[in-house]
């Protein structure tokens, strides 16, 4: 053993050997973009907003949220904002009545039931079909899925049910909305349903369940708020479109919930409205503003609702 | 109980009354990677056998290859047989669910099913569509055999996840209890809880030595040789054909025997914690 003293060793460097600038201007980029995506938000939303007092300074609090009739663009115009909403709430609708069944569905044969090769394949085909645009299955519906409802309609059905819809349908635009958000719906029920832990599944196979009841016993009920999560994103997606509606619901504001007629949901209000020729400060230019910051509302609340719930499964497998 | 008239082939290796389960010459891979090598044992009605031996050797990959568990791994593989009263449970006319139904199976962390404590108990008999007069009697014999009922009969409808470890270990005993199996695989059950909880599941144990058949996996020596009538240790040796770790069954024998009086070197090694 040499005897060295203190002195004799190689001094062991601590300060940095460099500023490192690139790195620093790099964590700067960074913030900067997340401030910025934040602030962006929050400008989109006051502009959104901000327009609302003068709306209601023009147009009675209590008129807008009635049932009279919606025809802001009259000479004598009237505003009862439920025949859009109810609009919007049909097509949603008839959207669920497709993509519940059809998104639990893949998403339990995708959790559960395919093997490692299927859902090698079919998981990433989902994905893809998330980002397929929208104006894509506008077309889709107005070419495909309308034709079909009114050479095929269940004539026999009783009333007002029996006529067959004509070139714009509440129930042709929520088939097709529906079909669009399975993706959705399918994909966040899956991840909910693959972080159910094995050992419950071994369990439940451990007692003589069949794959069935596991599945259905076991793992949904275990993963439900995940899948309601699902659910309500899509919802809110099937809210918000506007491609699809715009093309396939019409622009007869009906307050029905029958998928025979045409309805004006609130997207298509916007987008017929705002591509029209309108001018800005009439009471149809701050009636844009206001339906627009009840649709932000609504599908606000639900994502809410549903990272509420997504947060509520994490916390109780972690 | 009826006797029984066994056809099969074996013979007890241990001169007992022929055995409810037993393996022949069974291995087990994953893939490419040959687990367990050659294992052949005989477990008696209503006792409990012990399988002991270091991490890894393969004890885990035995227990559930006797209920068909490892179907549920895609890359396990079987090969020899597993027989239960005599039928090899690995012939292709052989429904895993049913086998399942009579062979049940504790694991070694307690998953409970986040449901309430009755329907935790009740779920095997509702799935396997068990004819029963009275679920809630089912439910409370089940939690009595389990030594839970007088800690959980006043929260029958709170969720299982409410309770501590050691009880929901036993929940799941409940659980598998309810289903009327004849035998019953525990893998390492006292691994995850206290010395309090520990005691209480092999008081729990030798108690339904009365009606089951038991095979527990364990790495406390003391517990096997408290509670087992039969100890079988393995050892992870060498493959001679390609020098990977295989796992090998070393000695099986009366508990007694292994911990007292082990025919081979490493046995005793083990037993007496100089090995592993
Ligand atoms: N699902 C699996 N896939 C691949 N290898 C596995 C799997 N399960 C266990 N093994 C391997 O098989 C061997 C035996 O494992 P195991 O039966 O769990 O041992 P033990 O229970 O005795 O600790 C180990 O080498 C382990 O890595
Ligand atoms: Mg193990």
């Amino acid at each position: 053993m040499s005897t060295t003293t203190r002195t004799d060793r190689p001094s062991v460097v601590l300060v940095a050997q460099s500023s490192r600038w690139g790195e620093k201007l790099i964590q700067f980029w960074l913030g900067f973009c997340a401030i910025a995506s934040v602030i962006i938000t929050v400008g989109i939303v006051l502009a959104l907003f901000s327009p609302l007092p003068e709306f209601f300074s023009r147009v009675d609090f209590r008129e807008f949220f009635s049932t009279d009739t919606w025809a802001p663009a009259l000479a004598t115009p009237s505003f009862g904002v439920w025949n859009i909403v109810v609009g919007t709430l049909n097509v949603t609708m008839y959207a669920l009545i497709v993509a519940l069944p059809a998104g639990l569905g893949a998403a339990i044969y995708l959790s559960e039931f395919a093997g490692r090769r299927a859902r090698k394949v079919l998981k990433p085909i989902l994905e893809v079909l998330e980002g397929v645009p929208t104006v894509a299955y506008g077309i889709f519906a107005f070419t495909f899925v309308t034709p079909l409802l009114r050479d095929n309609w269940p004539t026999w059905l009783p009333g007002d049910l029996g006529d067959p819809p004509g070139i714009f349908s509440a129930g042709a635009a929520g088939i097709v909305l529906g079909i669009m958000i399975i993706p959705t719906v399918a994909s966040i029920a899956e991840d909910s349903m693959s972080a159910v832990p094995r050992s419950l599944r071994e369990g439940a196979y451990g007692l003589g369940s069949t794959r069935m009841q596991v599945a259905t016993k076991v793992v949904v009920p275990a993963a439900l708020s995940g899948i309601v999560a699902g659910f309500v994103l899509g919802v809110s997606r099937a809210i918000g479109e506007t491609m699809v509606v715009l093309l396939a619901a019409g622009a007869s504001p009906n307050m029905t919930l029958m998928p025979n007629e045409s309805v004006l949901p609130m997207t298509a209000f916007i987008g017929r409205t705002a591509t029209g020729d309108i001018s800005a400060g009439t009471d149809v230019y701050f009636t844009i503003f206001a339906v627009g910051a009840l649709l932000f509302t609504m599908t606000f609340v639900m994502n809410m609702i549903s990272i509420a719930l997504v947060r509520r499964f994490r916390e109780k497998y972690e | 109980m009826t006797s029984q008239t066994s056809t099969d082939a074996f013979t007890d290796t241990r001169g007992h009354v022929p055995p409810v389960m037993a393996t022949r010459g069974l291995n087990v891979y994953y893939g490419d990677f040959h687990a367990v090598d050659d294992v052949n044992l005989d477990f008696n009605r209503r006792e409990v056998t012990a399988l002991i031996g270091p991490s890894g050797c393969g004890k885990s990959t035995v227990l559930r290859s006797l209920n068909r568990m490892n179907d549920l791994i895609p890359s396990a593989r079987i090969e020899g047989e597993v027989t239960y009263h005599g039928q090899n449970i690995y012939q292709p006319k052989i429904d895993p669910i049913e086998v399942r139904r009579r062979i049940g199976m504790v694991f070694q962390k307690p998953n409970p099913f986040p449901k309430s404590i009755f329907d935790n108990v009740a779920y095997g008999p509702r799935v396997t569509k068990m004819k029963v007069d009275s679920m809630s009697d089912l439910v409370e014999q089940s939690l009595r055999r389990a030594a839970l009922w007088d800690e959980v009969k006043d929260n029958l409808k709170g969720s299982a996840f409410g309770l501590s470890g050691g009880q929901q270990q036993r929940l799941c005993i409940a659980r598998a209890i309810a289903t009327s199996p004849d035998v019953i695989l525990l893998d390492e059950p006292c691994s995850a809880l206290d010395p309090i909880a520990t005691a209480a599941i092999e008081d729990l144990m030798t108690d339904l030595k009365q009606e089951y058949t038991q095979i527990i996996v364990t790495h406390n020596m003391q517990q096997a040789a408290r509670i087992s009538d039969t100890t079988a240790f393995f050892t992870a040796g060498l493959d001679q054909d390609n020098g990977k770790r295989i796992g090998r069954l070393v000695e099986y024998n009366d508990t007694s025997t292994i911990f007292n009086n082990p025919a081979e070197k490493s046995t005793e090694d083990y037993v007496s914690g100089r090995f592993g």
